[in-house]
């Protein structure tokens, strides 16, 4: 303004040329930094989104399997003479529902083939009978047509998850009979299938006198080594030849005694079935150990050739409680707890929270001690949560005396972990609301509480809310603090489950069901884990709603 | 553009010449209001006000000029103890409004502020309705028995602030969704809705186009028949059209005060000539 004489071209006079080819090299390379700067990120961007897809991919490949359950059909009479009408729970429903199962197979008579046919079925058949009778008293005498999941190995045989049959040989094995058959020892398909070693009728082991008696297995042991070279491969070499095949080997000496003191050459050894398969280009398989026997295959296609196999939604998976048996157990139990911890730690953390965020932001003066007391908040919120655990253990459970396990303690525990979270989030909400606000109220005679009462802390509402929210996602998929004060109880049922009674938590549950070892609770796992997560999308949801619902433009 | 100021017609008839000390309990046109005694103003270490001492005028406008950061603000907010929530602030001297020492340990601040309005720079409605907007105030100091009681004073305030007409349809929709000049008329609402007895306005008509700005000068103009009123502005023509009396400030010392029409024609400091005539600023 005072500069009258402004120089409009400063860069001729400072001796710049700007369309010097030193000035497009510079110009040249700042674009070159800004495109691999931008690279950079979306390079990095990309590798994250492709890692969140992978991990969700994976949980929903394995885990969509939990989320249906393999179902029978099954009609079953309700046979007044069972059921004492005036003492319907105590019926024999085991009985009943044998009695109705036995009815599609027949053929199932003694004990150890009706207990196979019963193991078809979840154990919890009888149980879903019987509240099916409470529920419906006035169907006795009829027959009912009643869904009963099937048991965990045969809903992971429908699910395709574990096959019928097996490989019965490893790859192992496989391998080291191609290496046999490689070197042309191997002759013959299907039952004339052999391996080809030369024998020698040792004298010593066999005499004339009695052939019967001859230590035949030795002679083909001595061959084996002769021709395999070293004891192992010998040891490995045994399983590939039937039983019976010293028996053969006999049965020729007796038929040619003349050959006793002789070298047979590429006697053919006859192989054991698996082998001898594998000779002919098959795969051998065998019978998949989990199951009792291969009736129960039959009898489960019968029941399916029928139609009465269906595979609805496993609302079992929401509605149990969890269960030692994998097709039973359901995130219920789980879910009440969380929420209960939950409820504890909003009611605890909330107004906490708040109370030391509006102190510390409104009312405070700044000196050593605020600054000390911030630095200590900002620290807590970096602490890992497992102390935070300890530190429930020490002072909640060993000196205040409060039960194990229980929500109570789990949500003053997450309260703690929340706590910092809330507090910076609100400060930093309180600190939005523009200075304009404050002064206008404060104009007008408002008191510093009514300042903050009437008007900052509704408009921070918002923010703090948002805050809380996830902090409480945050506290949500905690796990090792709830580990140390015991919140992983096993609570197979949902009825007393209250604030002070050992409880369990959404993501201690996960914990559980992946150290077990039944094959169902893979999927449940998976399951359970893609619950949690849709939990906190919800709950991140909400915030994110929060936050451009009432975000304030001034 | 406009060199000669130009002055309301109003303006100068009704100042008596006002003898300090001397003043006239009946007609209070021409009283003193406020008297400002060896104000000086400290913000850590630096001084910010030196030494100020002025009489203000009641039923009349007084305006602030002088260079940015000269001080008006801060004298300004001394009139109500608004530094008080500025940590680093330390007054001493004397603000007295009506023969009683505003610094007195007595004096409840929060009380303070209700009797001495204050309307800012930048139009800072709640973001409530224009209802609550303006009751706020009567709400929280209690003014209002009945609900009947609050509409009155609202609707009042609002028609003495020239908005009535223009919101009367739409007064429980937000403030915020007001124009520019129609915010500030609501803060002017707001702040006489509580009755005050002194009113502050501190540059505002500097976020404001000349249309809206011309309209809150008027209303300035019709305010002063009840309120002392007082206004920081940058602006000289705008002291000259709205003022009866100026008070010209320079390096956080009071340089000149007296009737609009003898600064602006005939300063008898040599800074406030210099300053009127644009050579510095
Ligand atoms: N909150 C504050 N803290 C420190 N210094 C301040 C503060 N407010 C104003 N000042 C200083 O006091 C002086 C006067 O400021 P102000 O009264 O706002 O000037 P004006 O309103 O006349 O432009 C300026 O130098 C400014 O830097
Ligand atoms: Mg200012």
């Amino acid at each position: 303004m005072t500069d009258a004489t402004l120089d409009t071209n400063v860069g001729s006079r400072l001796g710049v040329d700007w369309a010097s080819e030193a000035n497009a090299r510079r110009l040249k390379k700042r674009y070159a930094a800004n495109r691999r700067l931008q690279f950079y990120g979306l390079t990095a961007i990309a590798l994250a989104i492709g890692l969140l897809g992978t991990l969700v991919s994976s949980l929903v490949v394995e885990g969509y399997k939990a989320f249906y359950q393999s179902k029978a059909t099954l009609e079953i009479r309700l046979d007044p003479a069972d059921i004492d009408p005036k003492n319907l729970a105590d019926a024999n429903y085991r009985r009943i529902f044998n009695t109705a199962i036995e009815r599609y197979v027949p053929e199932a008579k003694t004990p150890a083939e009706k207990r196979q046919l019963s193991d078809i079925f979840s154990s919890e058949a009888r149980y879903a009978l019987r509240d099916y009778v409470l529920a419906h008293p006035e169907q006795i005498g009829q027959t009912i047509k009643l869904k009963v999941s099937l048991s965990d190995p045969f809903d992971q045989l429908e699910k395709g998850v574990i096959p019928r049959y097996v490989d019965a040989l490893s790859s192992s094995e496989t391998s080291r009979f191609e290496a046999l058959a490689g070197r042309g020892l191997i002759e013959g398909r299907g039952a004339d299938a052999a391996m080809k070693v030369s024998l020698s009728i040792d004298p010593q082991k066999v005499s004339s006198a009695d052939i019967g008696a001859g230590r035949f297995r030795d002679i083909i042991a001595d061959g084996l080594l002769a021709t395999l070279g070293n004891p192992n491969a010998v040891g490995a070499a045994w399983p590939m030849l039937r039983d019976d095949v010293a028996d053969v080997l006999k049965a020729y000496v007796i038929a040619h005694p003349d050959s006793i003191g002789q070298r047979l050459e590429n006697f053919k050894l006859p192989l054991s079935p698996n082998y001898a398969a594998l000779a002919s280009g098959e795969t051998p398989k065998v019978f998949n150990q989990r199951f009792a026997s291969e009736k129960q295959f039959e009898w489960l296609d019968r029941l399916k050739a029928q139609g009465a196999l269906s595979y609805p939604f496993a609302s079992e998976l929401l509605l149990n409680p969890t269960s030692r048996f994998p097709e039973l157990a359901g995130l219920a139990g789980a879910i009440v707890g969380s929420f209960y911890a939950l409820v504890v730690c909003f009611l605890i953390s909330f107004p906490l929270g708040i109370a030391a965020a509006v102190y510390l932001e409104e009312f405070a003066r700044r000196n050593r001690w605020t600054d000390l007391i911030e630095v200590n908040i900002n620290n807590l919120a970096a602490v890992p949560s497992v102390v935070f655990g300890l530190l429930g253990l020490a002072v909640f459970l060993n000196s205040f005396g409060l039960p194990r396990s229980a929500p109570l303690v789990g949500g003053m525990v997450l309260a703690l972990i929340t706590l910092p979270t809330i507090i910076i989030t609100t400060r930093a909400a309180l600190k939005a609301v523009p200075p304009s606000v404050r002064e206008a109220a404060l104009g007008i005679g408002a008191s510093k509480h009514q300042v903050v009462m009437h008007h900052v802390l509704p408009l921070a509402m918002p923010g703090i809310m948002t805050g809380v929210i996830i902090g409480l996602a945050h506290a949500l998929g905690e796990t090792a603090p709830l580990l140390l004060i015991g919140m992983n109880a096993f609570i197979p049922s949902i009825e007393n489950i209250g604030l002070l009674e050992p409880a369990t938590a959404l993501p201690t549950q996960i914990y559980a069901w992946a150290d077990s070892p039944e094959r169902g609770f893979v999927a449940r796992t998976s399951a359970a884990i893609l619950v949690l997560l849709a939990f906190l999308v919800v709950m991140n949801g909400i915030a994110i709603f929060l936050r451009q619902r009432f975000e304030r433009k001034w | 553009m406009n060199e000669r100021p130009n002055l309301n017609q109003a303006g100068f008839g009704n100042l008596a010449p006002a003898p300090k000390g001397l003043l006239a309990r009946g007609d209070t046109s021409g009283r003193i209001r406020v008297v400002g005694r060896s104000v000086s103003v400290f913000y850590g270490e630096k001084q910010a006000l030196i030494d100020v001492n002025i009489d203000i005028l009641d039923k009349s406008v007084t305006a602030f000029i002088g260079p940015s950061g000269c001080g008006k603000s801060t004298f300004l907010r001394c009139l109500n103890r608004m530094n008080d929530f500025i940590d680093a602030a330390r007054v001493t001297g004397s603000v007295e409004i009506d023969g009683v020492n505003i610094y007195d340990p007595e004096i409840d601040p929060v009380q303070l502020r209700a009797r001495v309005g204050m309307v800012f720079q930048k139009p800072n409605p709640f973001p409530k309705s224009i209802y609550d907007n303006v009751a706020y105030g009567p709400r929280i100091h209690g003014l209002a028995r009945t609900k009947s009681d609050m509409d009155e004073i609202v609707i009042t305030s609002l028609e003495k602030a020239g908005l009535y007409k223009e919101v009367k349809d739409r007064i429980l929709e937000a403030g915020t969704g007001l124009s520019g000049g129609q915010q500030q008329r609501l803060c002017i609402a707001r702040a006489i809705a509580v009755n005050p007895e002194v009113i502050l306005m501190d540059e505002p008509c500097s976020a404001l186009d000349p249309i809206a700005t011309a309209r809150i000068e008027e209303l300035i103009d019709e305010l002063r028949q009840n309120f002392c009123i007082v206004i920081v502005t940058h602006s000289m023509q705008q002291a000259a059209r709205v003022s009866q009396r100026t008070a010209f400030f320079h390096l956080g010392t009071l340089v000149e005060e007296g009737e609009t029409s003898e600064i602006f024609t005939n300063p008898r400091q040599s800074r406030t000539q210099d300053y009127i005539t644009g050579r510095f600023g």
